[in-house]
């Protein structure tokens, strides 16, 4: 793990930029567990102070220091980002797996459903049912329904990857060296539908945070738990940019673009480094 | 005057990943000639630098593969052509397909599966020489397919109507379209069935016989270059071994890597046992020290593990590169 | 002769498939009628020789039971394989017929060391309870293949030759101890300088463990050099089976003729005759459909008969030919 590390760091300038931002990203949510504010009180300090030594991000409208808040809400956004793609990962996998490995009707109703969510406008339900849930919408929840909807395309890319990985000799060499469904999916295809997943993570991560920035500028989700889109959402409220307010929006709009990009970078990168084809021409093939 | 010339020819292929940075030396000082009006045949296994050589001799080097030293000079009749040096407009203009051109492995890679075949030959002449005028480009489309014994109406097909075998076909009426000196033929025939394998050959055989150009044959397949090739180069891990007339290779060859290739050739109505050879094709990223060949070889003599065996000329048309031959004709 | 007496018995085995649409396609009869047998007792090694389109590879895959016959049955050990269903019976079944593969390179995943398939086949059919345990087993079955466990140990696919792979694969099929090897085209691959010593592997493995080998290819030399009988097979058909050295040394049927005539011999002073022009097909799909005999089009001796009907099968010289030449009623 540590030589994985050290290889990248060393031969990969994405990488090393990866390290860079995200490192930031990490010690400011190492900061929130220290933070001298509670994201939950307002009118704390001196509300519209521009950046200074005391409060590197200003102040806000609402009296709170923009720069603690924003490691809580860095935190929480990222919190349902990789929630939101764990399940959207897991359930991808899975029928994309299946559907490929087994063909015939599984295959047929495992791929009806998954074009149904495809076609299904996502946005829209997404306020419909932030409406009907109102009040109990919280990281957790929004972090589910949103991994709900963020399987499908892949799972069909996954699909169409076994399919192929179905026809290689080495699939009938496992099932001859009498290895059953699930030996030969984890076994064999595996470690090639992984590079495909890393790929669709990012994809889905970023979507995820977009799709909660979103929802949450809309005022659409708990406006009081601290993430980039209800700091957006709050600035607007006050009309930040009217009033001169400017680092209120510059703030999470930075944030965010470090987090994206860092998160851009480390899967690119490391997409590539577990590429087969890359492996194949690190270990010497 | 000979066609072709390469002295000294060394090449490699340099990769960097993460680090680990990998030179695999796939030829290494490799010189022969080769004459007008003659089929030579090349023969050896994977990893023996064959693909390379050919890739190098058609101008085809591009990186992770480098050039390190030698030269490769053309004598085209009218003019002479350094390939390591030629620039790519001289290259498409004079070279390419009007005095070199291939047939290779799997007609696939070089018929366009959406086009009619007389569309690939279009290109092909509109690249090369322009298309004044439909009616006599079509005309000596067809004449030139039918002289090599092909029915006009492969022309106006798609390449998956056709069998491997006429694809095959196709493919060396494409080489043949300008009529080059020089013919590179790397593993035509591998993948056909034996009956098909025999009719492509037969048709090389006669085009070259009609021209009187060059055919470089390049197989693994020994049995091939029996029946088709003037002489044979048997090359191992880089380096040729042992050069002759055909009939030389299978009768007297000298070099133990040859002698062992060809007896353990089976043959229908022989029975009796053949061993294998032992150990393993060399890595070329780290070949064997001295001469390649002697982790394998049965004769092996203790010169061979520190010094790499000179050419020896055994006569005037039979070379080869091992310690076990003194001084010509032993 | 009892049934139990046969290792395996086809009869009469057909295997359509249907390409193109449900309105216009063509069905193609990839096995037509292929009948034969191994004896129980008798170890030997069976080559199944033809060109591509022969079929060949539909049989090897209906042999593995890969695929249900359409028509016909196959028995090994008295039993029927289309009665063989579930896991266990399945798992019962391949512990006693094995495949070795084509492609050295794609047999095993890229990904994976080579030993664990070793591994892994030898705790599935309950040869070791363990990883550790399996070690031991690996390493009988490597030697008896002519390898040492050092040479295959940590290694990746890309890492041994085309010869060193098809070894661990022979390697690898014998760990369950199998009764037969379906080897399909297993030499087609290995470079020239180790194709010898897997092909003589077989015969080892026919000699000292009486393990039975359906070998399958196109080279009909490797084919003379180890089987002791052979089937060959054009177009669906098994047009010519027998002893291998009465089929291969006296061919009776054209297609053989021209077959063992085409196979380019070591021999340089005999380049002239090979080089004799033959007529090749423009397409192949159109064989497919014509009624007689599949090789009449382009056979030296074909007679009127020969298109209308498929010819019988005749004894003839000790050894089995489906052609009218040697049929007493067209004579």
């Amino acid at each position: 793990m540590i030589t994985v590390f050290r290889d990248l760091l060393r031969h990969d300038s994405r990488f090393r930029f990866a390290t860079a931002f995200l490192s930031a990203v990490f010690v400011m949510i190492l900061l929130s567990f220290i933070s001298p504010y509670d994201p939950g009180k307002t009118f704390k300090v001196t509300t519209d102070m521009p950046p200074s030594f005391a409060h590197p991000f200003g102040t806000s409208s609402r009296g709170q220091d923009i720069f603690w808040w924003m490691t809580y809400a860095v935190r929480n956004s990222l919190f349902l980002g990789i929630m939101t793609a764990v399940i959207s990962r897991v359930i991808a996998i899975f029928v994309g797996m299946t559907a490929g490995y087994s063909g015939g009707f599984i295959d047929r109703a495992l791929m009806s459903v998954n074009d149904s969510f495809v076609v299904m406008p996502i946005l829209p339900v997404l306020i419909l049912l932030s409406f009907l849930i109102k009040g109990k919408m919280n990281l957790m929840t929004l972090s589910l329904i949103l991994g709900l909807f963020g399987w499908p395309w892949d799972a069909r890319l996954i699909r169409a990857q076994v399919l192929s990985l179905k026809e290689r000799a080495f699939t009938r060499t496992a099932i001859y060296a009498g290895s059953g469904p699930f030996s030969v999916t984890m076994h064999e295809h595996l470690p090639f539908v992984l590079p495909v997943v890393f790929a669709t993570t990012i994809n889905n991560l970023l979507w995820s945070i977009g799709m909660e920035v979103t929802l949450s500028v809309l005022g659409l989700s708990d406006v009081t738990i601290p993430t980039i889109g209800t700091t957006i959402y709050w600035a607007n409220q006050h009309q930040a940019l009217v009033a001169g307010v400017w680092w209120w929006l510059a703030a999470p709009i930075v944030v965010a673009i470090v987090l994206f990009l860092g998160l851009y970078l480390l899967f690119s990168s490391i997409n590539e480094y577990i590429d087969p084809r890359t492996r194949l021409r690190r270990i010497g093939g | 005057m000979p066609l072709l010339s390469v002295e000294n020819l060394r090449a490699c292929y340099k990769t960097e990943v993460y680090g680990i940075s990998r030179q695999v030396r796939a030829v290494d000082d490799i010189s022969f000639q080769l004459e007008p009006n003659e089929i030579y045949g090349v023969a050896g296994e994977s990893s023996c630098g064959k693909t390379t050589l050919i890739k190098i001799i058609s101008g085809n080097t591009k990186p992770p593969l480098c050039v390190e030293g030698g030269e490769v000079r053309y004598e085209f009749g009218e003019h002479s052509v350094d390939m390591l040096k030629i620039g790519e407009k001289e290259m498409r203009e004079l070279v390419r397909w009007k005095e070199i051109s291939y047939v290779m492995q799997g007609s696939m890679s070089v018929l366009n599966p959406v086009r009619k075949i007389i569309r690939t030959f279009e290109d092909i002449i509109q690249t090369h020489e322009g298309i004044p005028n439909r009616r006599v480009f079509s005309d000596r489309i067809t004449a030139h397919v039918n002289k090599l014994g092909l029915p006009a109406d492969v022309l106006w097909a798609y390449p998956h109507q056709l069998s491997g075998g006429m694809r095959q076909r196709v493919a060396i009426a494409l080489a043949t379209v300008f009529n080059p000196k020089l013919i590179i033929a790397d593993e035509p025939t591998t993948a056909l069935d034996v009956v098909v394998q025999r009719g492509v050959l037969q048709l090389l055989k006669e085009i070259q016989a009609e021209s009187r150009n060059t055919v470089l044959f390049v197989t693994h397949d020994l049995t091939v270059h029996a029946n088709v090739a003037d002489r044979v180069a048997i090359m191992y891990a880089g380096r040729i071994v042992e050069e002759a007339p055909t009939e030389t290779i299978f009768h007297s060859s000298r070099h133990p890597y040859t002698r062992h290739l060809i007896q353990s050739l089976p043959v229908i109505g022989d029975k009796t046992c053949k061993p294998g050879l032992g150990g393993t094709p060399p890595n070329l990223a780290n070949p064997p020290s001295g001469c390649r060949f002697h982790p394998r070889c049965p004769e092996v003599l203790e010169i061979c593990r520190t010094v790499a065996p000179p050419m020896t000329a055994l006569n005037e048309k039979h070379r080869a590169a091992c310690h076990l031959i003194k001084e010509s004709g032993k | 002769m009892s049934e139990t007496a046969k290792l395996l018995d086809v009869r009469q085995v057909s295997r359509f498939f249907h390409i193109g649409g449900l309105l216009n396609g063509t069905r193609i009869i990839a096995a037509n009628g292929i009948s034969f047998f191994l004896d129980a007792d008798k170890p030997e090694i069976f080559t199944l020789a033809g060109e591509s389109g022969s079929g060949k590879t539909t049989l090897s895959r209906l042999l593995l039971h890969d695929l249900d016959p359409s028509l016909g049955s196959v028995h090994f050990e008295g039993q029927d394989l289309a009665s063989i269903k579930g896991r266990r019976a399945g798992m019962e079944f391949m512990k006693k017929v094995q495949p070795v593969f084509q492609n050295p390179f794609d047999t095993f995943s890229p990904l994976r060391r080579v030993e664990d398939y070793l591994y892994d086949t030898a705790i599935n059919f309950g040869r070791a309870r363990s990883r550790k345990d399996a070690v031991p087993v690996a390493e009988e079955a490597l030697h008896l293949v002519g390898l040492s466990i050092e040479e295959v140990t940590k290694r990746y696919p890309h890492e041994l030759s085309g010869g060193q792979i098809q070894r661990v694969s022979v390697a690898r099929a014998l760990i369950p101890k199998p009764k037969l090897i379906i080897a399909d085209e297993p030499v087609s691959m290995v470079d020239a300088s180790l194709r010898m010593a897997i092909v003589n592997l077989f015969k080892k493995l026919r000699d000292e463990q009486g393990v039975s080998v359906i070998y399958i290819t196109h080279d009909l030399a490797t084919a003379y050099y180890i089987s002791n009988r052979i089937a060959v097979m054009l177009r669906g058909y098994v047009v010519e089976a027998g002893p291998v050295e009465a089929v291969l040394d006296r061919p009776l049927h054209p297609y053989t003729k021209l077959l063992k005539e085409s196979v380019p011999k070591p021999a340089p002073e005999d380049r002239l005759s090979w080089a004799k022009r033959i007529g090749l097909s423009t397409t192949e799909v159109k064989d497919y459909g014509k009624v007689g005999c599949k090789f009449a089009a382009r056979c030296p001796q074909a007679m009127d008969v020969c298109l209308t009907a498929d010819p019988p099968d005749v004894a003839a010289d000790g050894r089995q030919v489906k052609c009218y030449l040697y049929s007493t009623k067209a004579n």
